[in-house]
């Protein structure tokens, strides 16, 4: 390594990046703390053996002696941590590469499904159920496969995000719009309310795929009364979803009374995969991403989430958005 | 009769647009990679190019440039038809001259066939 390449790789945001692992994991930055360590550790000895031990050449071999310990140890975590690290990056590049390569037979298995299903031929009612049962495995792949492409974008920090100016109540609209006949169809009442919101400068798609999960998440996971429950007494399902201005944030909460999540589950809801045990008790589909990629693309345009949320009677989750972009990433 | 060549190495993809536009009395010229489909752009004169990015021997940029350089060939509305969705592949295909990006995973064959039969028709 030439001493050029030693400074580069001296560049620690830019190298941790690379990883995709959070700052205290990430090797570069382990290797300077250890280093300084190592140097406060020496000087300390230095000053004490000056101190107690009457025979300089002791106290120097003392500290060589330590100085070697502690190199041989910060090498050692620091090369493993490497190795998890360059793991992790690896893990992402898998994920991204095979995603891309199920796009395209997922998409020849679509079109020919459409062509077969377009081709207008009579079919039982039981050739037709197929289809649909076909068309509906289909897309959920195709939903998970673009999911996993969004998390390893996300972790290996090239997802393309897209700014520009618009209007945040207009994209708010366009999701409600879209969710409201699935709504209608499963009795649930979706309402809004909200004051003026000055124009945002972001990613529109981001913040559609925000506001279009949350929503989704609440009309999936409404309460559902069992037949034996009578009409009246059923549960009239609610969505509130709110929104205000907070400080240079622009604040929305989407508040349902469906089931709820238990709290044992609460503090695992926004990690990769998880589902909750009433999520797979309901049987409701879900790969379990869509509340990590929410959570990770908000947090890198400087917004965050949150949520309160009781069992059977209901959750909240809510984010902030910054008006203007403050990305770390 | 109006003819689209259709440039991509997916032989079932083939398949299922000849069997759907074939019925709408379009000629559908198949070429399952760059230089052949170069090479028929040139001879054939179609009305509509569906181009694919990812092909073997000369991939969909370069078909594509080459295209736009060629008196007989510059004027043929193309709709690039791909899976790759990052933002330079778009911009660098729509500066070069590509009418449509359209990434496939994200439309129906029917959405994709109606935009085909609008941009014939426009021509």
């Amino acid at each position: 390594m030439t001493l050029r390449e030693f400074f580069v790789k001296l560049n620690v945001v830019e190298e941790c990046k690379r990883y995709g692992t959070s700052l205290w994991q990430c090797p570069q930055l382990l290797f300077l703390v250890m280093g300084a360590l190592i140097i406060i550790s020496v000087i300390f000895s230095f000053l004490m053996g000056r101190r107690y031990i009457d025979d300089p050449q002791i106290t120097v071999l003392l500290i060589l002696a330590l100085a070697g310990v502690l190199l041989s140890i910060a090498f050692i975590i620091t090369r493993s941590f490497e190795q998890l690290a360059e793991a992790n990056r690896l893990k992402s590049e898998f994920i991204s590469i095979v995603s891309h390569q199920l796009r395209s037979p997922l998409t020849n298995l679509k079109w020919g499904l459409d062509f077969l299903i377009s081709e207008g031929s009579a079919r039982s009612q039981q050739e037709t159920g197929y289809f649909q049962v076909l068309k509906e495995n289909i897309d959920r792949m195709h939903e998970l496969v673009n999911d996993l492409l969004t998390v390893s974008r996300v972790e290996q920090g090239t997802f393309p995000f897209q700014e520009k100016e618009f209007e945040f109540e207009e994209i708010l609209k366009q999701v409600v719009m879209e969710f409201q006949s699935v709504a209608q169809a499963s009795n649930i009442e979706i309402k809004v309310d909200g004051e003026r919101i000055p124009k945002l400068y972001s990613d529109p798609s981001l913040v559609r795929h925000v506001l279009a999960n949350l929503v989704d998440n609440a009309v999936r996971y409404a309460w559902k009364d069992g037949e034996a429950v009578p009409k009246e007494e059923r549960r009239r399902n609610q969505i509130m979803i709110r929104y205000r201005n907070e400080g240079q944030n622009v604040r929305l909460e989407v508040e349902d009374n469906g089931v709820g999540i238990p709290l044992q589950d609460q503090g695992y809801i926004f990690q990769k995969f998880f589902r909750s045990s009433n999520a797979v008790r309901r049987q409701t589909e879900g790969s379990g991403l869509g509340l990590f990629i929410v959570k990770s693309l908000l947090e890198k345009t400087g917004g965050q989430i949150g949520f309160r949320s009781a069992e059977n009677k209901g959750s909240t989750f809510w984010f902030t958005l910054p008006y203007q972009p403050s990305r770390g990433r | 009769m109006k003819t689209i060549l259709f440039i991509e190495d997916e032989s079932t993809i083939h398949k299922t647009f000849s069997d759907t536009l074939e019925k709408e009395e379009y000629e559908i010229i198949s070429a399952l990679d760059g230089e052949i489909g170069l090479r028929l752009a040139k001879e054939k004169s179609p009305n509509l190019i569906l181009l694919d990015l990812v092909l073997p021997k000369m991939d969909g940029f370069e078909v594509l440039k080459a295209l736009k350089a060629d008196e007989t060939t510059k004027d043929i509305p193309v709709i690039v038809l791909t899976n790759l969705e990052q933002m330079e592949d778009i911009q660098k295909a729509i500066d070069l001259g590509a009418r449509t990006y359209l990434v496939k995973s994200n439309y129906d064959l029917k959405e994709v066939v109606d935009m085909i039969k609008k941009a014939t028709t426009e021509v």
